[in-house]
Formats: C-alpha cells, structure tokens, sequence
C-alpha cells in the first residue's frame, strides 16, 4: 500500500503552536507521563474528536468512521479522555471555518480534533487540525490519503500524530500484531498464525491451524515473521513473508530449534537449538547462512533478545529449579546474570529504547509480567495473577502487550496491554483465545 | 543366536511378571474398558495396557524416577521382544511454567527417556524423539493432579507393530 503525506501550508504554524501548547501543558503531562504513576491516579486529558466532515455520502460515513477509530486508540492509551459526541454543542459541518471554542470550552474540552474526509480519484483523503482549545491555537495538522479500504489506516496515523503532538513521545497506533490463534478444547488446541491492527482490527490468519505455531515475532520492516513451526514432526524455526506468503525454515539443523528473533537490523536470527539435554543459544545470518555459537553450557539457555543497538543479548538460563535472566555481548562473550529476586525469571524482552527489559515472573504459584533496568536494578512488577506471560513492546516503549491464561478447563489465554507505569491494563479483543503476542514496529 | 533366544524368553517372562504389576496399578488413563486379556501380544494396545507407555516427572526435572525406571525396563523389553516396532518418545511438561522454557523441559524429559532405553538394550535408530511443551496437556484441572499427569514422556508406537 502507498500513504501520501501532503504538507499543507495551511498547518505550517503547527510546530510553534505546539511548542506553546506544551510549555502550558506541562504540568499535565509530567503527572501524566512520569513513570511512576499509581493505577487510577492520571488524569487523562478532556479531547473532543469531531465527525470528519465528509464532501460525499461515502466519504461522510468514512469521516464519522475515522473519528471513531481516533477517539478509541486515545481512550485506550489512557493519556486521553475522548468526551462523548452526544455532549458536543456545535456540530462541526464546515472544516475550512474556526470552530466556536466557548462551546468547547464549555464541554470541558481542552483540545478538539477537526477533520475532513473526501475521495479523490479514487484514494480517500482525510485532513485534520488539532486544537488547543485554551489559546485557539493550532497545534497539529496533517493530510493522509489512502485506497478507501485503508481507512483505518488514516485513523491510525492521525492518532498517532495527536499522540505526540500532546505527549512528545511518538505514538504507537499505526503498527499491527502478530499472534497466536487458539481455538478447540485445552487438551487439543489449534494454534494458527494470525496478524491484526493494534486495536484488535483487520485479524487475518496465516496459517491453516494443522501445524502446531509458537512464538511468532516480526521483523524489523513489518515484512516477515520468524516463528517455531512444529511441521510433519520436526520443529524447526521458520521464515514467513507477509506479502509474499512464503515459508521458509531458518537451516536446516540435526535437532529442534525454537524461540526466533530478530536482530535489530533483521540481517539474522537468534535462536535456541536443543541438542540432548542442553538448549543453547545461536545466530544465524539470513545472507550467508553462516551459523554461530554463543552460549555453550549443559543448562536451558532460550528466549534470547538483543539489545536495540544489537550490541548484546538478553536471555534465561534455566534448569534444576532455576531460571534466570542474564546478558551477554553479541558475540557471547560476558554473561552475567541480572535478576536477582526471588523467584524464576524468564522471556526477557529489551524495549525498543534499550532504556528496560521486560519479563515473565513466576513464584508461589502466580505469574507476572515486570520490567527492570538493563544492568538488573529497578525491578518492577505490572501486573501479577495466575498466568501472565510473554511481554511485548509497543515502539514508543510506552506500553506492553502479553497473554493471560485463565484456569478452568474451558479457560484460555487472551491478550492484554498495560502502560509501561503498571496503570491502564486494557483487554485486546481477539475473535478467539489467543497468546505469543509481537508488537511491530510503525508501519510508516 | 542361542543367546538371544535366551534373552528373549527372559525378556518374555519378565513382560508377563510385570504386565499383572501394571494392570492391578491402573496406571493407563487413556484406555478404557478392555481388560489386558483382550490385546494382541506385540499390539500398540498390548504396550499401552501390559507394558505402560508413559512415564510422569516432577517439577522441573527430567530425573526418571523408580516407577519411572520400572516402566522403562518394561518398555525396552516389549521393544526388544518386538524388534520390527519403531518409536516416538513425546516431551512434555505441566502448564506452569513459560512457553520456550517449556519446549527445552519437555526435550530433556524425552532425551532422557530415550536415552535410558537406550541403555536398556533397544536400538536408538528405532526411538525418534518430539519435544510438545506445555502445548498437549492431558488432565485439565489447575491443580497438582493435574499437573503432574501432564509431566510426562508417552512412548508412541510409530510402526512394526502387530495389528489388532
């Protein structure tokens, strides 16, 4: 697909604006970004998002559409309160007009979203401006312009455009995740490769379900995905192609090698390979094949990740009661663990901005989902309960993505995101059970 | 070939002294009704029912326990008495513990399985090895029970079996 980004002369006093808005803004936003917020405690900013004023029938649905999208992706980042439309007093009909900001001001709003949609030789074009009620000032304005079946899209990428027009942090709705579909009784479980929009839109399966799929993850472009695949009885890793639907096995290994991902500049694969009792961990260079040893121990060495700058590797070392999450160089050289708590630590996952790894606990029979500093300290528990596993991250390393399990034999996993502060833990519906999320980095 | 006559018979009382051991055990959750009387000798339900195809662990371990040893040794003998069967030893492990950890739990539980049957006398180029995680568990409950029926190495018969 193709997105157009026109610059509008219209919107070139955004960037000052914005400067203005946010110097007003922050106090607001220090509470509300600083990452030690206690659950319930934000208070999340009063944004009207109006109906895009459509020029057609069609592109008037895909307006009030659009508006619906960005005002669900703001809600649920938790930063933002989308007021309810049945509140609005003036009703936005002509897009080139300034919006009469006493009725704004009067709903409570402190910034407003204007927007236009219209089809143009095919392509459905939406602008918007983002208001900042207060100072009437313009704080934000883009157009976007798509195949109409995309429109979702323009929804995604305008949200994210207010997110960080409002936060200074880039947003993180224009991006998709890649999944596991569960569907059939516990003790049968189809698992299918699956992909959606972040909000849990646009599912399509990638996979017939009659291979057992674990633990997809994306490549940096978005394009392909490496996963486990269990085949005709050799599980193996797996390359697959998104737009070509190709797949691929990564090597062609003696023995199972599972737990795939991606090096930050994509050119290779990391991965455990199982060779008797030991589990050790391996690169593999997509373009020379060339294979390399890093860990060599006789323990349960998986879920390696590097680092954003790919200079070093988290992973778990386990065994005998034991497992804990430790990193090394690139080459291998220098493991060291770094958890330190009680408890068994696994599937470390080193955020995007390299500042945080996340993990899986498990202890006294529960299992939550944390974050610490790359050198161990700063331990912090997001959410804990009888199954929670296999964090992700959003690529504004703002918000993670894991599965819940639920007990009971018609019980089963479904996917959750929560702010990287432990506030706002929000359900991503999913048509059927689902676990093994990977978030996507921006798709723009 | 005198010897390995002998070793047969041996190998013949041996299954037949320890198949009335399994069957008073009711250690077969899978099957049902058929008493042991019923299956064909050298069947997959003659292994399922007289030998015992599956062996549990404890938590995070891949030690084969005594029990566990028993049934092996009755495993190896069934095999070497049925030289044309061919197996796969299936990994698993309990549902607590992470999805990849899982994976590498259940591939030491096989390897170790298979290693000791190995060690008991049954070629290893008839013993193929899975390793299913915490993906195919059997008992559903959310309680020890349950977990530890699902910590568990089933040995499957793949082919060279007698039918019925």
């Amino acid at each position: 697909m193709t997105l157009k980004r026109v610059p509008d002369p219209r919107f070139l006093t955004a960037a000052l604006a914005a400067l203005i808005w946010l110097a007003l803004l922050s106090p607001a936003r220090s509470q509300g970004l600083e990452v030690d917020i206690n659950k319930g405690q934000i208070d999340p900013l009063p944004i009207a998002i109006t109906a895009f004023v459509g020029t057609s029938q069609d592109s008037a649905q895909a307006g009030a559409d659009i508006a619906g999208v960005i005002a669900n992706n703001l809600g649920r980042s938790g930063y933002f309160r989308p007021l309810p439309p049945e509140s609005f007093i003036e009703q936005i009909s002509n897009f080139d007009q300034e919006p009469r900001f006493g009725d704004w001001r009067q709903i409570q709003a402190k910034a407003l979203v204007t927007g236009q949609a219209m089809m143009e030789g095919g392509r459905l074009k939406a602008q918007f401006i983002l208001w900042d009620v207060g100072s009437q000032q313009k704080l934000a304005g883009f157009e976007f312009a798509t195949s109409p079946s995309n429109w979702r899209r323009l929804a995604h990428l305008i949200s994210d455009k207010i997110y960080e027009t409002m936060t200074g942090v880039p947003g993180y709705f224009d991006t998709r995740i890649v999944f596991v579909s569960e569907s059939g009784p516990k003790d049968k479980r189809i698992k299918k490769l699956a992909i959606m929009d972040q909000d849990g839109f646009n599912v399509r399966t990638l996979t017939d379900g009659r291979q057992l799929v674990l633990t997809p993850r994306f490549s940096p472009n978005s394009l392909e995905i490496t996963y486990m695949d269990f085949g005709t009885g050799a599980p193996r890793v797996y390359l697959y192609n998104i737009e070509t639907k190709q797949r691929e096995i990564v090597g062609e290994f003696p023995n199972m090698s599972f737990s795939p991902r991606f090096s930050p500049d994509g050119q290779r694969v990391i991965m455990s390979m199982q060779e008797g009792g030991a589990a050790n961990i391996f690169v593999m260079d997509l373009r020379s094949r060339r294979m390399q040893q890093l860990t060599n121990s006789d323990a349960i060495n998986t879920a390696p990740s590097y680092s954003p700058d790919g200079s070093q590797i988290a992973f778990e070392v386990g065994g005998d009661n034991s497992q804990q999450i430790y990193v090394m160089n690139a080459d291998g050289s220098n493991p060291r663990r770094i958890s330190s708590g009680s408890g068994r630590y696994a599937t470390p996952v080193w955020s995007p901005d390299g500042k945080y790894i996340a993990f899986t606990k498990q202890g006294g029979g529960r299992f939550a989902i944390g974050v610490m500093n790359p050198d161990g300290n700063g331990e912090r528990i997001l959410t804990e309960g009888f199954h929670n596993e296999g964090p992700t991250w959003a690529p504004n390393s703002r918000v993670i993505m894991f599965f819940r399990d639920e007990p009971g034999e018609s019980g089963g996993p479904r996917l959750y995101s929560v702010d990287v502060s432990g506030y706002n833990e929000q359900l991503v519906k999913t048509p059927s059970f689902a676990s093994d999320p990977a978030w996507s980095p921006l798709l723009n | 070939m005198l010897r390995r006559l002998a070793d047969l018979k041996i190998a013949v009382i041996c299954c037949c002294f320890l198949a009335l051991a399994a069957c008073s055990k009711k250690n077969q959750p899978d099957l049902e009704g058929d008493g042991a009387g019923t299956a064909v000798p050298g069947s997959e339900k003659d292994f399922a029912i007289n030998v015992g195809d599956r062996i549990y662990f404890i938590v995070d371990t891949s030690t084969l326990t005594p029990e566990a040893q028993e049934t092996l040794r009755r495993q190896a003998a069934w095999l070497r008495q049925y030289p044309n069967v061919t197996v796969q030893v299936e990994g698993h492990a309990d549902e607590r513990g992470t999805r990849e950890y899982n994976i590498s739990l259940s591939a030491r539980r096989a390897t170790a399985t298979r290693e000791f049957l190995i060690a008991q006398g049954v070629q290893g180029n008839r013993i193929s090895s899975i390793a299913y995680g915490k993906e195919r568990p059997v008992a559903l409950c959310d309680a020890e029970q349950c977990y530890s029926q699902n910590r568990r190495a089933v040995t499957v018969i793949t082919g060279g079996a007698v039918s019925g």
